[in-house]
Parts: C-alpha cells; structure tokens; sequence
C-alpha cells in the first residue's frame, strides 16, 4: 500500500466507524451505546469527506448525529432508563437468533470484498469532488420521484403526529 | 511542510486569543448590564475591574475538582469538553479577514451547522449525567429547543447561500462587494440571530438553566473547571454567532468605499463583531424569559413560516433577476 496520507486518514476513520459500531450493539447503557453511534456516524461522515462527498458528510453529521441523535438522547431521557435494561430483552438467545443476521452480513461482506478489489479504495478516494450544486442538479432532475416520494412520507409522518398530539377531546390520543 | 507549520501557529494564535476574549466577555457584561441598570458592577480588582476575569479564574482553578458519586462519571466529565470543543472547531471555518483563514472548506457554512448542532449534546449529557432532577430537566429543555431552533437556523441562512451561489464562507462574503446581504436578507438576519441566541442558550432563551424554575439548570451539579469549560463555551457561543452574523449578512471585512481605507480590514471585522456581542448583552438586560411552551410555540408558528416564506421569496426574486 502506498503511503498516500488521505487513504491512512480513510481507513483509520473506517476503523473507528467500526469499532464504535461494535460497541454500539455490545454496550449494556443506552446512552453510552447512543455515544458510540454518534461517533460511527462522525467517522462515516469523515468517509464520505474523503471519498470526494463534502455536501453528503454536512448532511450526515447535521441530519444523523446532529438532530435525530439528539431526539433518540431526548426519549431516553424521557423514559428514564438508567440501568441495565437487558433483563427486558427476550430470553432465547441462541444460535438460531444470530443466524439470520449473520447470514446477511456475510453477503454483505462478501460484497464488500469483491468491491475493493475491483475498484480499489485509491481510485475511489482520487475520484473528482462532488459538490453540492451537483447533488442539487441530480435531486431535482433525475432522482426528482425519490424526493417527492420522501417528502410524501415526511408528511404523512407529520399528519400522524399532529393526530397523536391533540388532546382527547379533540379527537386525539392524549 | 513548512504550509503546516505555518496552520498550527494560525491555530495556537487563535486559541490563545480566542480563550481570554471569552473570559473578559464575562466583565464586560457584568460592567454593561451595572450601567444600563443603574448600578457599578464589579470595579474594584485592578482600573475598572478589568482583572475580575483573572481573579474569577484563579478562584475557579482553586476549587475542588469534583464528581457527584451518583453521577455517570465518563459523560459527566466529557459533557463540558464536547461543549468548548464544537464551539471552537466553528472557527477555525470563519474568515476574519482576505489573509487570516485557518481552513478554506467548501462546505463551511455546513460545517459551522453541523458543530453547532453536535454542540447540544453537551448540555443535553451534562443534564442526563448529572442524575439530578433539575439538570434532567434542564438537558430536557436544551434537547426540545435546539432540535427546534436548528431547524429554521439552516433554513433562514439558505437565502444567503442562494445568493451567494456558494457555502464557502470566504465566497460568502466576496459576493458582498456590491451590497451586504442585509438589505435583501433582512428577515433572514433576523430569524438567524434569534435561532442563535437560542442554539447558545442566552437570556432570553435561556431555559435549559432558568435559575428561578431549575436551580442551575443543565450545569446544577457542576463545580470548578468544568463549570468554567461550560461557561468558556458559552461566550464563545456569543462570540461565535456574532461572527458569524457579520461574516453572512454584514460583509465580513469589507466595508463601503471611503471607509475602508480607514482600517486594516481585520480591525473593520473586529468591531463589527464587537457590535453583535454588545447587542447579545443588551438583550439580556432588556428581554424578560418566555415560558418553555412560548419559546417552543413562538419557533415552530412564528419563525419556521417566516424562514420559508424568506427563501420562497429569496428564490422567486432570484429566479427573475430582481435581486
């Protein structure tokens, strides 16, 4: 491997993405485990800096680790849960459990590996810089059905609130 | 590399400025806010009390360094950290003048957002951390009201990148030359500096620290240095959003034609911001606390409309070349 500074900068935040991944599923403490997710996310949005995706890494970070986070911390402190709360998970934790997943992962590795063997993370990372008048060409010409279809979500997700939030004598649920 | 070499003294510069302009924030808003009440303020260590800041710190430094034994102890401690750090990663994105810039990003005015919005989570740990009922509810309140400030934060800047065409803030602020942004992007400015005074949770919207309601809020169980790393966060906060007002809709450094002879550009920019912090300290004094379901209301009914309604225009007028 040639020593070109941003392909280290890559798979080191790679790594960190990974190992706060791991201990995101491993860690006992919600919040501790929402901090590791915050950081993985951090990490992913350093990748996509250096894959040539600046307005993709911005999202990331003010979307992801910045505004939904931040409301997955609020719920749980909502709900107060402090302890160890994995005496509520289900107690069959065997091997059939962990086989789907596994399964899944396993393609996805696969895949993985097939990639960076063909295309190569030096080609990737030497790619031309996307920037966002780009992504906002792309969003609004060819992908423009993906953001109506979202955005089309987003709505009926907020109609739904408005339903569960008004009072009861409303005709609401609280 | 001597190009490195030359970044990290940029950097160390900065800081060691950066660090005790917050502090001295600290006298020069007591002063303030003695004048406008009608009182003295503090004036009695050093000529007009301008080493209270060096005494304040000195007593800070004295204080125990102390962790509650009900507390989470690792988020308790990197609460505060996470706090300064976001706020001081933001400046290294502004440019004070054509010459001083630490970082030249393409994306900067995503990176000021992006910090500004990893910055909650330093006082919504320090609430959950603390384990006391009065930050709980403090970091409650902090979590509600920047996720929702946030929101038209991003929105009410977007005129600017329009017309603009860029989020480099360098750009931002060339594009400037022939008119600051502030005359067609005045109601932009003002949802701005609003959401801003929330993001860095100043009087008025002070709430998640409210001490008539929550004792202390957020920071009740916090002592000695890290009480001093949250309140060293928060001036730079002010600092920060003073900046960057200047730098999206009062031209940065530059200035009209027969003034800008009169000042290096960087001392244009200092004042300019020096403006900003004084009117941040004026409002304190002059602007009583809202209830939490007011501030909330007053975000989403009053400020989202208007943020919209901003960039329609903005992108209407754009689109037939008025503006």
């Amino acid at each position: 491997m040639n020593a070109n500074p941003l392909v280290i900068l890559f798979y080191l935040a790679a790594l960190i993405a990974i190992v706060a991944s791991i201990k995101v599923v491993t860690r006992n403490n919600t919040v501790h485990a929402l901090l590791y997710l915050v950081i993985s996310l951090v990490a992913v949005a350093v990748c996509f800096y250096l894959m040539g995706a600046p307005f993709a890494a911005g999202l990331e970070v003010i979307v992801y680790a910045g505004a939904i986070l931040v409301l997955f911390v609020f719920a749980i402190m909502l709900f107060g849960l402090r302890q160890d709360e994995t005496r509520l998970a289900p107690k069959n934790t065997g091997f059939s459990v962990w086989l789907g997943p596994c399964v899944l992962a396993l393609c996805l590795l696969a895949e993985l590996v097939y990639v960076l063997q063909h295309d190569g993370i030096q080609a990737q990372l030497s790619a031309t810089v996307v920037d966002s008048k780009q992504v906002g060409i792309l969003l609004y010409g060819p992908y423009l059905l993906a953001v109506e279809i979202a955005s089309f979500l987003l709505l009926a997700g907020l109609i739904a609130g408005f339903h569960f939030a008004k009072p009861r004598e409303q005709g609401g649920d609280l | 590399m001597p190009d490195n070499v030359i970044k990290l003294i940029q950097i160390t510069i900065m800081l060691a400025l950066l660090i005790p302009i917050a502090a001295m924030l600290v006298w020069v808003e007591r002063r303030l806010i003695g004048i406008w009440q009608d009182r003295l303020g503090p004036n009695r260590v050093g000529p007009f009390g301008v080493l209270q800041s060096f005494a304040d710190l000195l007593k800070i430094l004295g204080k125990e360094d102390w962790v509650p034994p009900f507390a989470d102890k690792l988020v308790f401690v990197l609460a505060p950290v996470i706090g300064a750090v976001c706020v001081l990663m933001s400046f290294a994105v502004l440019p004070f003048s054509p010459d001083i810039l630490i970082a030249d990003l393409n994306i900067g005015l995503l990176f000021f957002l992006a910090m500004a919005s990893l910055a909650v989570y330093s006082v919504v740990l320090a609430g959950w951390a603390s384990n006391s009922k009065y930050a709980l509810l403090g970091g409650m309140r902090a979590a509600a009201q920047t996720v929702s400030y946030e929101v038209f934060m991003g929105l009410s800047l977007m005129g600017v990148v329009l017309l603009a065409g860029s989020f480099n803030l360098t750009e931002i602020v060339l594009a400037q030359q022939h008119g600051w942004f502030i005359q067609s992007q005045f109601v932009g400015f003002v949802v701005f500096f609003i959401a801003g005074i929330a993001e860095s949770h100043r009087l008025p919207f002070d709430l998640p620290e409210a001490e008539t309601e929550l004792t202390a809020g957020f920071h009740t169980e916090y002592s000695g240095l890290k009480f001093a790393l949250f309140f060293l966060g928060e001036y730079l906060g002010v600092t920060l959003i003073s900046c960057m007002s200047v730098v999206l809709f009062f031209g940065g450094w530059l200035m009209p034609e027969p003034l800008d002879n009169w000042l290096p550009p960087f001392m244009w920019f200092v004042l300019k911001v020096s403006f900003f912090v004084v009117f941040f300290i004026l409002l304190r004094t002059a602007l009583p606390r809202p209830r939490f379901d007011q501030l909330l209301g007053f975000g989403w009914k009053v400020m989202l409309p208007l943020a919209l309604l901003n960039l329609l225009v903005t992108a209407l007028l754009s689109l037939l070349e008025v503006l």
